[in-house]
């Protein structure tokens, strides 16, 4: 069919608006990747927008020699695997709980997590609560308070309420009773939704920043988030390049060529990088993900 | 026949079994109940503890006697923040920040689903897709990173661009000039979340009809025509639930976008039109200690937004039919 002149007015300005859209989503990606690879006193020449000029992979090297950023992604690994594993674990047996009809209570249960979506406590209640916890300084306040994610619990109760019921039946004749059910059959038929949200849930723990910004000062705690922001917002860059060209030496050649700038670009390079190589998994899911949640609504 | 399956349907069957009393169903059942109690307790305790904390907002905080033993003091706290200098100056920018959203973030993915919808490139469609979904998988921090180098007086694309297409003659440090603020917060918001929240307009309109296309470009109507014709029509019902919620949440105007553009409010060039509600309870409640005060300002908030999200429900309900209640 040929397109009227209209219509192809408005094939061109979609294509041209996407097609600028596209790039501007990821232009200050690549030009910080750009810059974590390009001598840093380059760099601050001005001008250097999409290729490195002088490829160097010093940057990296004096980031990733720093035991404090080693220390920071221990800490944000660590939070994200235990606060994954933790509430998966614990959302989806509340949410098997939930998805039999004979469970005693099962309506009061519902009312009390869905109030929770609608209504909170705010900051400064469950901040003074969790200081009279002990949680200040603590790793498990890293991820204790997210165990349970009521919108997870949702989809899981939704996906648990789907399946056959003669499974059920089935592995009871057979002896099981609900921990065999729960850990050998059900556990291993929703292999997907549980990846779906395991992935929803590494990628929130492993971005989260505000929260353990305010419950954690101290250093050999701190997330990488946390290390970044405070990398982003003082002149820790370029104390540790001084510190590095004091050191004298190899130090001292490489720390003349690099610049707070680079330093940043660098590390935050590196903390998005663990999102980038998930991100393709993630993708297949969401879109599945998203539709769950605003069915529900 | 199974004897636990009967009793299983007996049990969700009705009242039979209510006369047998509470606790033998629940003793009978304790494998369930053990595996709902930890999430239960996880709730109450990180939920519910805290929620019980509000009553702050109408006492005196003291360090030494917690949140029960506080002596009452009414409404001082709530009369403290509406008398105070700052109160103005920050509805003021709450309110801005939450119109310009509500002008600006809140129609852009409506819009991206649209234009998307008129690509054919299967392949095209995709890659603008990956690439506009992306942002909203990194965290505010990486943002305000981005957006540093971007600004950057030396060496900032944008000033390096604007150079050299003559717009501007000397770099402008972008962030330090107040009047900046807004459309930086504002495209930054748009920069993150337009691809991820029109996921939900785009399956709307998949959903749409192929007819009601076919009907249209039989009266002549061309594909702009369909647009406005046919999918804006068929996807209002969602625009409507959307709306009502963003409006029940109009005054969170900004909290970690704002805490990591300034530096968690330590860009002091930017407070008078930078504080917002929320950071307000930040800066009184965790920094300065003012825990009462803090918690009255921000009930304060949470009062409007429920009676806004109540006002939005039943003007939609009136006018439109589609509601989220």
């Amino acid at each position: 069919m040929k397109l009227s002149l209209e219509d192809r007015f408005l094939q061109i300005f979609v294509y041209t608006v996407l097609i600028i859209l596209a790039l501007v989503s990821l232009y200050p990606f690549w030009n910080a990747l750009v810059i974590s690879l390009n001598s840093g006193i380059d760099t601050s020449l001005g001008g250097l927008t999409l290729w490195p000029r002088q490829l160097t992979f010093d940057n990296y090297k004096v980031i990733l020699s720093d035991p404090r950023f080693f220390k920071a992604l221990g800490i944000s690994a660590l939070r994200t695997v235990s606060g994954t594993a933790a509430s998966i674990f614990f959302t989806a047996m509340l949410a098997y709980g939930l998805s039999r009809r004979d469970t005693v209570g099962r309506k009061y249960y519902m009312v009390i997590a869905i109030f929770t979506m609608y209504f909170s406590g705010g900051l400064i209640p469950t901040y003074l609560w969790l200081r009279e916890l002990g949680l200040f300084n603590n790793f498990w306040v890293l991820f204790v308070p997210w165990t349970i994610s009521v919108w997870n619990m949702i989809v899981f109760r939704t996906f648990f309420q789907e399946l056959p019921k003669e499974l059920e039946e089935s592995a009871m004749l057979d002896g099981c009773n609900h921990y065999g059910l729960f850990f050998r059959i059900i556990v291993r038929l929703s292999g997907p939704v549980i990846a779906t949200l395991s992935l929803f849930q590494a990628v929130f723990f492993w971005n989260e920043w505000f929260s353990s910004g305010i419950y954690i000062n101290n250093a050999n705690l701190l997330p990488v988030q946390n290390y970044l922001m405070n990398m982003i917002n003082s002149n820790s860059a370029q104390e540790m390049i001084s510190q590095l060209g004091a050191a004298g030496g190899v130090g001292d050649m490489i720390s003349s060529t690099i610049t707070p700038k680079s330093l940043q670009m660098t590390a935050l390079m590196v903390v998005s990088l663990p999102i980038i190589l998930v991100y393709p998994f993630v993708q297949k899911f969401f879109v599945k993900g998203v539709m769950v949640g605003s069915l529900k609504e | 026949m199974n004897d636990k399956s009967v009793m299983k349907w007996n049990a969700s069957g009705e009242k039979k079994k209510r006369s047998k009393g509470i606790l033998r169903r629940l003793a009978g059942q304790w494998q369930v109940q053990s595996m709902i109690l930890p999430g239960i307790l996880f709730i109450v305790v990180f939920s519910y503890i805290p929620m019980y904390g509000i009553t702050i907002a109408f006492k005196e905080f003291d360090i030494f006697q917690g949140i029960s033993g506080s002596p009452w003091v009414g409404f001082k706290q709530f009369r403290l923040f509406f008398e105070s200098p700052d109160f103005v100056m920050i509805m003021k920018n709450t309110l801005v920040i939450a119109v310009l959203k509500l002008i600006f973030i809140f129609p852009a993915p409506i819009i991206l689903a649209l234009m998307l919808n008129e690509v054919r490139l299967a392949a095209f469609k995709r890659i603008v897709q990956t690439l506009t979904y992306l942002p909203h998988f990194i965290s505010w921090v990486i943002v305000s990173g981005l957006l540093f180098s971007i600004l950057a007086v030396e060496s900032g694309s944008l000033n390096i661009a604007l150079q050299k297409l003559n717009l501007i003659e000397q770099p402008t440090n972008w962030l330090s000039v107040p009047k900046y603020f807004y459309s930086i917060l504002i495209s930054a918001g748009i920069w993150k979340e337009i691809g991820f929240s029109s996921i939900v307009y785009l399956a709307a309109i998949t959903g749409i009809n192929p007819h009601l296309y076919e009907a249209a470009a039989m009266d002549g109507a061309g594909r702009f025509k369909q647009m406005v014709l046919v999918t804006l029509p068929s996807i209002a019902p969602v625009v409507t639930i959307f709306l009502i919620l963003h409006i029940g949440n109009l005054l969170n105007a900004g909290f970690e976008d704002i805490l990591a553009i300034t530096n968690s409010g330590k860009n002091t060039i930017l407070r008078d039109v930078s504080e917002v509600i929320d950071t307000y309870v930040y800066n009184f409640g965790v920094n300065q200690q003012r825990y009462s005060f803090a918690t009255a300002a921000g009930l304060f908030k949470s009062i409007i937004n429920v009676l806004l999200l109540w006002g939005a429900n039943s003007i939609a309900r009136r006018m439109s039919g589609s509601s989220l209640w």
